[in-house]
């Protein structure tokens, strides 16, 4: 497999102010993140300012600074997962993970983030990890999941 | 592609859709959209898929949008060959291996999670109900939502079989003011919120003179809660894209987009295979169906901003800017995208257009009410026996949703709120007054996209409100000082008044400062941040002073005002508790009534839960209100 770089994804995009989302949403895919030489590719490519490129993309709750973690947890915090229960969820996390959401473990196995609503709301309150939606969670459900993840190294797919 | 070719795809397609209700050989048809998927429907899907193999059973297997009943996902239908479609619910792997095998071995229909039946009454004998009739089903009416659970989504013939692009064809073959009169004689009006009427936008956006005008469909779906448009699109993406074209020819923009947040992945890849789907036909690309309509549609995925559902700041977002809203006018049907004429409509508005034409705008107008015609999706979720996702004429009452399609609650009724972070909530009192833009606006709340969560006496409604207050807090953009400064002051007062430190002061403040919000936000998002706010203080004042003069929360849920505690009488001593506690703030050997150590405990609730629902322990915790000490 090749590896993918943000500088050989940039390469598709023209050089139209209006691709620069488009462009930090491809690098953050490839690289887990932002990092301030991708911010640098772009700006060379599009024209716009290194500064004028972090003021667009720190507006979005989407883009991430700091590489991820192995694994990135998702905690739903859209209104019926609130009625439901979902703040507990995440202060559960961010107490057996130690960390804050925002933040990645030092271990760099977790990282931690609230998202807005994952729109399963039927199925509150749900965490997602990495690209698996768990559904209707409790505290103790959530002690089960995370140590799916903090036994074995390979639990993506059975 | 021309006319012809058109119909002569639409017969192809449907001697396909034809072979699959007479098939010949079992199908079995699971609800995979995100909800379905997040029930664990692809686990059920590979159980299933195995299970089949394993008896030696030859079965067509097809994954359908959501069909609405998302408490009852995931979601198993079997086809027996020429017969009506059987609806089983709650299909994990384990009930999927029995079902199939109940099924196929022993040739009887299982009682297990079964729903109902497809087909006409009587098609399975007396015992076997029919899935229309489900408590939840009957009472709605499914104009936009027609196609989602019974096509496969990924599949255009499924479309074309079922009057796809039916309208569209009839759009292209006469002039656009035909079309704008038919929709006028609707009432149709923009499902995104606001309720403004979509021939009015429409004809703004005509009447301007330019070399170019941009149509964009919002599939922004921002409103935590909501999910109609995810639904929707992952249902039937071909309903929402017909509305798109027959909407850009009408304005006569030449190209379009589609404003989808980058967190619906699997919407985002359906909206793609649809566009290929309909450029291999061209449905969209040069010289539409020979009309000499040209138009090409652009995916934009949005970046996690709510305050991009609000018209100008999604143009902004599209042009590559910050999503911050400007001022209006001039109104972007005037000056929008890149300065030209554009116009934005909801993912429900586009996908409710090519069954206005298809069928007439009298048909349309026997639904609804007066002044709001037709049907509306809501996703009802919340404290709520069957959550999922609803379509209802317009006018249908809070209570109708709630209890009769709903099923009520399994706790007593508090509240409903509507509207999202932008609405308000309701109380009991509200029930029966029908639903529709105005009468929502009148009692303090809003329409919204159509989220509906229901609350009960275990939700704390200045919690909610608190929860409101901080998000919108975190998704103004920061551009005018009202939406910026001030709501961040309601969240202070808020948060002060959950902590147990309010004083009766605040009440008053929280009110002339929402007020003033109100009147001089920017956007429409400042403008309605502070309903969830004042429209708690005025149904629920009650709940507020509880907070402030008693200094307890009646429903136990803000942590500063709870503790824990074992009820010594009730404590079996099965030390269920002790196991799960995180922070080894419950001690006490086994069989003898635990002990809780107020200060370590962090009130994460495993304990709670472990009682509850371990058969052993039975009941012991109880979390009670009182300012601790």
């Amino acid at each position: 497999m090749v590896v993918k770089t943000a500088a050989s994804v940039l390469e598709k995009f023209s050089t139209r102010r209006e691709n620069l989302i488009p462009m930090l949403q491809k690098v953050q895919e490839v690289e887990g993140f932002i990092s301030p030489e991708s911010i640098k590719l772009i700006s060379d490519k599009l024209r716009i300012s290194e500064n004028e490129i972090y003021g667009v993309s720190t507006f979005y709750a989407q883009f991430r600074f700091t590489p991820p973690g192995e694994h990135s947890i998702y905690v739903c915090m859209g209104t019926a997962c609130h009625v439901k229960g979902g703040q507990q969820i995440l202060n559960m996390l961010e107490y057996e993970l130690g960390i804050k959401e925002g933040q990645t473990t030092e271990d760099g196995r977790f990282d931690l983030n609230r998202v807005a609503c994952l729109g399963c709301c039927a199925l509150a309150p749900v965490i997602k990890i990495d690209d698996k939606i768990y559904s209707q969670m409790s505290v103790l459900k959530l002690m089960d999941v995370l140590e799916k993840y903090t036994q074995s190294v390979e639990v993506t797919d059975e | 592609m021309s006319k012809t070719a058109l119909n002569k795809r639409r017969k192809t397609a449907e001697i396909k859709w034809k072979s699959l209700e007479e098939n010949k050989k079992p199908i079995l048809f699971f609800g995979a959209a995100t909800c379905g998927n997040a029930a664990g429907a692809q686990e059920t899907i590979k159980a299933a898929k195995k299970t089949l193999k394993e008896i030696g059973v030859d079965a067509d297997i097809i994954e359908v949008g959501c069909i609405g009943p998302c408490y009852l996902e995931p979601l198993m239908d079997i086809k027996p060959p020429g017969k009506p479609r059987i609806c089983f619910s709650n299909v994990n792997e384990e009930k999927s291996e029995k079902i199939i095998k109940r099924f196929f071995l022993k040739d009887e229909i299982p009682k297990l999670g079964l729903v109902g039946h497809f087909g006409d009454n009587g098609d399975y004998g007396e015992d076997i109900p029919r899935f229309y009739d489900h408590p939840m089903i009957k009472p709605q009416v499914r104009i936009v939502l027609r196609n989602c659970g019974i096509i496969d989504p990924s599949e255009i013939d499924h479309y074309l079989a079922r009057d796809g692009y039916v309208a569209l064809e009839s759009v292209l073959s006469k002039p656009w003011e035909e079309t704008l009169d038919l929709i006028k004689q609707s009432g149709l009006r923009g499902r995104g919120g606001a309720g403004f009427p979509t021939w009015k936008k429409w004809k703004f956006c005509r009447d301007v003179e330019s070399d170019q005008k941009y149509m964009i469909c919002n599939a922004d779906e921002g409103d935590p809660g909501a999910f109609m448009n995810r639904s929707l699109i992952e249902g039937d993406p071909h309903a929402v894209l017909e509305g798109l074209v027959i909407a850009a020819y009408t304005i006569g923009a030449s190209k379009a987009y589609i404003y989808i947040r980058a967190e619906y992945p699997l919407a985002i890849s359906r909206l793609e295979k649809a566009i290929s789907q309909m450029e291999e036909l061209g449905l969209i690309g040069e010289n539409i169906l020979g009309s000499g309509f040209n138009l090409e549609i652009k995916i934009k995925e949005g970046a996690g901003a709510f305050v991009c559902g609000e018209e100008t700041a999604l143009i902004a977002s599209i042009e590559g800017n910050r999503g911050m809203p400007r001022t209006r006018p001039p109104f972007p049907a005037v000056a929008g995208l890149w300065g030209k004429p554009t116009i934005i409509n909801n993912v429900e508005t586009l996908g409710t257009i090519a069954n206005i034409i298809r069928r007439g705008a009298d048909w349309y107008t026997d639904f609804g009410t007066e002044a709001c015609k037709g049907t509306k999706t809501f996703s009802l979720v919340g404290r709520v026996r069957r959550t999922g996702l609803i379509e209802v004429p317009m006018g249908t009452t809070l209570r109708k949703i709630i209890f009769d399609i709903g099923g009520g609650l399994f706790k007593p009724f508090k509240a409903v709120q509507t509207g999202g972070p932008s609405g308000g909530c309701l109380s009991e009192e509200f029930l029966d007054m029908p639903v529709d833009y105005e009468n929502l606006a009148k009692v303090g709340s809003i329409m919204g996209s159509g989220g509906i969560i229901v609350l009960d006496k275990d939700t704390c409604v200045v919690d909610l409100a608190k929860y409101f207050l901080k998000f919108t807090q975190q998704e103004s953009c920061g551009k005018c000082v009202p939406c910026r400064v001030g709501t961040r002051h309601l969240v202070n007062i808020l948060e002060k008044i959950t902590k147990g430190e309010g004083e009766l002061s605040d009440l008053e403040k929280l009110e002339k400062l929402g007020e003033s919000i109100k009147r001089s936000a920017l956007c429409g998002l400042g403008q309605t941040a502070p309903n969830p706010v004042l429209s708690t203080l005025k149904y629920f004042r009650d709940e507020y002073l509880a907070h402030i003069i008693d200094k307890r929360c009646p429903a136990a849920v803000c942590r500063d005002l709870v503790v824990f505690r074992i009820i010594p009488e009730k404590c079996t001593g099965c030390q269920s508790c002790v196991k799960v506690c995180p922070t080894g703030a419950i001690t006490g050997p086994r069989s003898e009534p635990h002990n809780l150590d107020e200060s370590k405990c962090i009130k994460c609730r495993a304990c709670y839960e472990v009682c509850r629902f371990d058969a052993i322990a039975g009941d012991a915790i109880e979390i009670v209100s009182g300012k601790q000490e």
